[in-house]
């Protein structure tokens, strides 16, 4: 080992990050859904490069492709069904992941930039989802495209040309689902990888927060350890692998039982191919993008709709400076910013739903309402954090709320 | 030893080397850039088709792709076409002033060449879905016939004039067209159009 560690710091990077990496021991469920969005990440990368030996990124291939992989390849069925399946447990694991940041006050001071490389990663994994979706070339794809693409068009003056760069034609083509391959395979895994490693040193860096949002390095022993910190290995990694085994379990039972989820997890209109000649009835995104969606459709006007729409998604990533608030953990904070906090989650919930609607009468005007609580949530947060009645926070971690 | 360094000189390279590198950084990144565009045979397919219309009945409607993008070649009967004035209050650019949307010689209040014939492109001009042709009077009292795109609900009169209040902001695009004989157009060719 010694001659390893004098080429290679294997040692002090395994206790830097490892064994001697040491987080609150009070952690709760909430903090098992960085781990297991690493073990999805794990089984998309894994699933996604058998998937590419056999399909074939072209229009006229690409469906029959899919379908090729479902009857003929040997398995072929249940690694396709995990990738599909994967995807939608991403966005349910790393909704859950960025939910516990604002209970905890995770991203605020110190751990901004943590809150800002998530945000990135999420961005990126929503690019992933939606070149993704193009691969398999059904109704679905294509349209959903088509949908997509096309608000980049709404942009003042050089939309038109840039949806042309995003395109590479006149229209969604063979051309189109090409780049969308190599962006799916290539560019934005690398990348998703790429910020999952320095999320984590940045983690490492500051330390992680914990359910009453104090920091536990200003407690420590004689031996420069936290008083309230235990070791990631073998402490955490191993209430972590319980958390992983249940997951797996879930996991396991949509891929086996109900892999298309009733439609939600792969849309219906999906399982007929791309015909450029006509659009589905009834066009809805999967449910991941949903409560953005619902956003967009819930503005009766081009450019304005894709406006709220991007706001909708990218006013999450300036929460460090949004939120006035003295304490961290809304075990301390007061009623205003927890019933704020149960508005929006419940607001982001029937947004999702909503999208899921057809855009018309009381739908859209449910829509408006709770987008309307939406923003709210996030343009008033800088006065009602301020102004809210907070609790006195202890010294050190507490195991009861 | 630092006291030997010439420090404009040093703060010259430095300056030198960074703009000689971004200019390099900016032309190698053109090629790059400009592989996204629609490539030459992306453009060749851009070619103009040719429609026979003679077959086309009255209140009949054909669909051809053109540039990969869907066109609506609708023959509107007499009773169609004295539709057209009713909903004029409702919609948004009655009159086609918005220039982009068509040819010139489809500025008009049929929006066409021939009264008869509307060509029009099948892609809603909110975010591209294809409306569906929806040309009976009715159930709704403002509705007059035309085309109502499922995606995100707007709605356009037999012309592919936009309804006002709807998320689509203008008129369905007229692509370029003529008549190369009484029985067949071609669409993406107008020159010598009358």
């Amino acid at each position: 080992m010694k001659w390893v560690d004098d080429r290679f710091p294997f040692t002090k990077t395994m206790k830097h990050h490892v064994t001697e990496y040491y987080a609150s021991k009070n952690f709760n469920f909430w903090y098992v859904f960085g781990v297991l969005a690493m073990v999805v990440l794990v089984i998309q990368l894994a699933t996604g490069i058998f998937l590419t030996m056999n399909y074939k990124p072209a229009a006229a291939d690409a469906f029959a492709s899919v379908e090729y992989i479902m009857r003929d390849v040997e398995w072929g069925w249940l690694i396709r069904y995990m990738h599909s399946t994967g995807a939608s447990f991403f966005f349910i694991v790393v909704y859950l992941h960025m939910f516990r940041a604002m209970l905890y006050g995770s991203y605020q001071k110190p751990r901004e930039l943590i809150w800002i490389i998530g945000m990135l990663i999420f961005f990126v994994l929503m690019a992933e989802g939606f070149a993704g979706y193009l691969l398999p070339w059904g109704q679905m794809s294509y349209w959903g495209a088509q949908v997509i693409i096309s608000l980049f068009g709404a942009i003042p003056f050089v939309g038109e040309t840039l949806v042309e760069y995003i395109r590479g034609d006149y229209s969604i083509s063979d051309i189109t689902l090409n780049r969308f391959f190599a962006l799916h395979v290539v560019v934005l895994p690398l990348s998703l990888i790429a910020l999952v490693f320095v999320h984590i040193v940045a983690l490492h860096e500051v330390g992680s927060n914990n359910p009453d949002g104090i920091e536990i390095k200003e407690h420590k022993g004689a031996d420069g350890v936290p008083l309230d910190g235990i070791a990631f290995h073998p402490y955490h990694t191993s209430k972590d692998l319980v958390a992983i085994i249940i997951f797996l379990m879930v996991f396991s039972f949509v891929v086996f039982f109900s892999p298309d989820m009733g439609g939600y997890f792969l849309e219906h209109a999906n399982f007929e191919p791309a015909n450029t000649m006509a659009t589905p009835e009834h066009i809805a995104p999967v449910w991941y993008f949903t409560p953005y969606y619902a956003i967009l459709r819930a503005v009766p006007n081009k450019l304005w709709g894709a406006i709220l729409m991007g706001g909708a998604v990218l006013l999450p990533l300036f929460l460090p400076w949004l939120d006035r608030s003295r304490v961290k953990s809304i075990r301390y904070r007061g009623w205003i910013y927890k019933s704020a906090l149960g508005l929006f989650a419940i607001s982001f919930l029937v947004l999702g739903w909503l999208g899921l609607q057809p855009a018309e009468g009381t739908y859209v005007l449910l829509a408006r309402i709770f987008s309307v609580f939406y923003f709210g949530f996030f343009l008033l947060m800088p006065y009602y954090t301020a102004v809210d009645k907070t609790k006195p926070v202890p010294d050190r971690v507490v195991y009861h709320a | 030893m630092t006291d030997d360094v010439d420090r404009n000189r040093r703060h010259f390279l430095t300056v030198a080397t960074a703009v000689t590198g971004g200019a390099g950084i900016v032309l190698a990144a053109i090629p790059f850039i400009s592989s996204l565009k629609p490539s030459a045979r992306a453009q060749a397919l851009g070619a103009p088709v040719e429609v026979p219309i003679g077959s086309l009945d009255p209140g009949e409607m054909v669909r051809v792709i053109w540039r990969g993008r869907l066109v609506y070649v609708l023959r509107r009967d007499e009773e169609m076409l004295s539709r057209l004035p009713k909903a004029i209050d409702l919609l948004r650019d009655p009159d086609s002033a918005v220039v982009e949307q068509q040819p010139e010689y489809a500025v008009n209040e049929y929006r066409s060449v021939k009264p008869e014939f509307l060509v029009v492109e099948g892609s809603c001009t909110h975010l591209g879905c294809a409306p569906m042709p929806e040309f009976q009077v009715g159930p709704a009292a403002d509705w007059f016939g035309g085309f109502f795109c499922p995606c995100h609900g707007s709605r356009f009169d037999l012309a592919g004039r936009v309804y006002k209040g709807v998320p689509a902001p203008t008129n369905l695009r007229v692509p370029p067209y003529r008549f190369i004989r009484e029985d067949v157009i071609i669409i993406g060719d107008d020159t010598g159009a009358a």
